[in-house]
């Protein structure tokens, strides 16, 4: 009655030294790979059509820097949409954190690294402020997260406005634009990337290699498993919308070093550019999958897109045009792969797999 | 059979506003066999298992474990203990891969940085001592599994954290001919390592292939504690209907 087993000694012993799956091939087997690809050729489509100008070093230059912030804020995004959670607030963060963040500054004089220092310990501070409060409303009220985080992408900007009155802050420490916005490591790179760049490093670190960043796929997979193991989902649940507006809080002083004034007007379609990039990147919507690697892929596209089609003479909005059907894509796709990945779970009893052969839908008959 | 039960329920109850799910039961687990919980839908033994599990806690009665009382209040209770409970919906994160489901909540960590090399080791060896030889690499992810890899992972990751007790809830419900008796060699497996098992099914035919001890539950009530040997399929049957009763067993009345 029942089959013979495939139990050949190799199967022991691949299950015994399935070592050779590293770290770095479980980031690179996803999407994000595909998506390396896509930028690839977009690279070389307008190297090709511009060999003058689109690869020099004033270029690339450039696209690193206008991805930069937009990579900040990736890195919370990620870890949100990794727990299949969505944060809208954060270009609305990012306004609050800079007009805090100034406002601090200014009453201190703006001049000097202890103020701007100052200034970013109240921008991290004011962007966790708005984290925790939306954690807390998501995991603890049970509101879901969209709705909650379009709540405070509202409210945020607007006591951005009460607080300013709505006009821009200009009080800038002069040390920290000159270092912080156009400062440059080695001659030619950017600060502002090296710095978005340690964001990213530490982001990725957290996310793959430690405890916190498996639970939080855990928790995007499953919650009701991780309860069941004792896992805290709902505090864990709050901490990454901390490190949501925590990076947002960093990207909103950065902004203020780059800009040398808030930008309140210039952040209503921060959060939905991220959330594309980070979709994009190969992190799924629906939760579980999802690494920093692919969201900075995601996010570089659009702005090489941008770069590309001036220089080239196409009219930029174009690029809206082109990452609207990327990022539909990139969701499709997902769709697709999760369908293909799902096999023989307790919600499709019947399928009969015995060494990886289909035998049919037999199904034993309880009493 | 003179080893002292490791896990012992006496008279508890359970109520859900007026209806009263559970009343009065007995129970107990003896290390190294494995007892059977069987009765119809509504008979009490997921309340009975939830209980045990410390997710809903017993109204009053008492449960001894290795001869000492002990409170159930919450899951982390019987965790500590080391009375787990492998449910029918399995509860692995789909995402995930086969080592990091079975250390889901209590993963290994160097410095601070997680330790996969001792996590995947450990877990291989553990699926080695039950005779796992049915999934690739410990680094599929569960989504990939069929029903019974899954099953097993799950009954796996009981092991793993050194249980004494394992409850399992409907193992073979969603399981092929096949998978459902690569499961029961892992039950009885479970048995021989010496642990308690106790195995809640529907399906009488699995039931007499592993279970040492049978109990019926009947409508909150425990009918009959019976031996394998000592009973065939079409008594349990009548107990479990409430065509029979067993008044000498003396765990309640029926109702």
């Amino acid at each position: 009655m029942s089959t013979p087993m495939k139990t050949s000694a190799r199967d022991v012993e691949d299950m015994v030294k399935s070592g050779d799956v590293t770290i770095i091939q479980r980031i690179t087997r996803v999407q994000a790979l595909q998506i390396v690809l896509v930028l690839f050729v977009i690279v070389i489509l307008f190297s090709i059509l511009a060999p003058d100008s689109f690869l020099t070093v004033f270029n690339l230059r450039s696209i690193m820097m206008n991805t930069a912030i937009f990579a900040v804020l990736g890195v919370g995004a990620t870890f949100v949409i990794i727990t299949a959670g969505i944060d809208l607030s954060i270009g609305s963060v990012l306004v609050f954190s800079s007009v805090i963040s100034a406002q601090v500054m200014g009453n201190l004089g703006a001049e000097g690294w202890t103020t701007s220092l100052i200034g970013l310990g109240a921008a991290l501070l004011a962007g966790g402020a708005w984290g925790w409060l939306n954690g807390f409303l998501v995991a603890k009220a049970k509101v879901p997260a969209f709705i909650v985080t379009l709540g405070t992408l509202g409210a945020a900007l607007g006591l951005a406005q009460v607080i300013t009155g709505g006009i821009d802050l200009y009080e800038i420490p002069v040390v920290m634009v000159d270092t912080v916005g156009f400062g440059n490591l080695f001659g030619e790179l950017p600060n502002l990337v090296v710095i978005a760049a340690v964001v990213v490093l530490l982001g990725g670190v957290l996310l793959h290699m430690t405890r916190f960043g498996l639970l939080t796929y855990a928790i995007g997979s499953n919650p009701e498993a991780c309860r069941r193991v004792g896992v805290k989902v709902d505090r864990h649940l709050i901490w990454v919308y901390i490190i949501s507006g925590v990076t947002a809080g960093m990207a909103g002083w950065l902004s203020i070093a780059f800009f040398q004034q808030t930008t309140m007007g210039g952040n209503s379609m921060t959060a939905l550019t991220v959330i594309a990039g980070v979709v994009i990147g190969g992190t799924s919507l629906f939760g579980g999958i999802g690494t920093i690697f692919g969201t900075v892929i995601g996010l570089l596209i659009p702005v090489v897109l941008q770069a590309g089609f001036i220089i080239i003479g196409v009219e930029s909005y174009w690029q809206g045009v082109v990452i609207g059907i990327f990022l539909v894509a990139a969701v499709y796709i997902d769709g697709v792969r999760r369908d293909r990945a799902v096999r023989g779970s307790g919600r499709k009893p019947g399928r009969l797999q015995v060494g990886g052969v289909q035998l049919g839908t037999q199904q034993k008959e309880g009493k | 059979m003179t080893t002292s039960p490791i896990l012992e329920v006496r008279q508890v109850t359970k109520s859900f506003g007026a209806v009263d799910v559970l009343k009065g039961i007995d129970f107990e687990v003896i290390p190294g066999t494995v007892t059977a919980l069987v009765g119809d839908n509504g008979a009490g033994k997921s309340t009975l298992i939830k209980g045990l599990a410390g997710i809903q806690p017993f109204d009053s009665g008492e449960v001894t474990f290795e001869g000492v009382k002990v409170n159930l209040n919450e899951p982390r209770d019987a965790a500590d203990l080391g009375i787990e409970v492998v449910y029918q919906d399995l509860a692995l994160c789909d995402n995930l891969d086969i080592v990091q489901n079975m250390f889901l909540g209590r993963e290994v960590k160097r410095g601070i940085p997680l330790d996969e090399a001792d996590m995947e080791s450990r877990a291989g060896e553990t699926l080695k001592s039950l005779s796992v030889r049915t999934v690739k690499s410990l680094r599929q992810k569960v989504s990939s599994l069929s029903g019974g890899q899954r099953q097993t992972v799950a009954i796996a990751r009981a092991v793993l954290w050194n249980n004494k007790v394992v409850i399992l809830d409907e193992p073979t419900a969603a399981l092929g001919v096949a998978q459902t008796e690569q499961v029961l060699n892992l039950v009885r497996r479970l048995g021989e390592q010496g642990l308690g098992v106790v195995i809640i099914s529907h399906n009488l035919q699995d039931v007499f292939e592993v279970a040492d001890y049978i109990y019926v539950l009947y409508l909150g009530t425990m009918v009959v504690r019976l031996k394998r040997e000592d009973t065939n399929p079409s008594e349990v049957v009548e107990y479990i209907t409430g065509g029979k009763t067993n008044n000498a067993g003396s765990n309640g009345d029926l109702v």
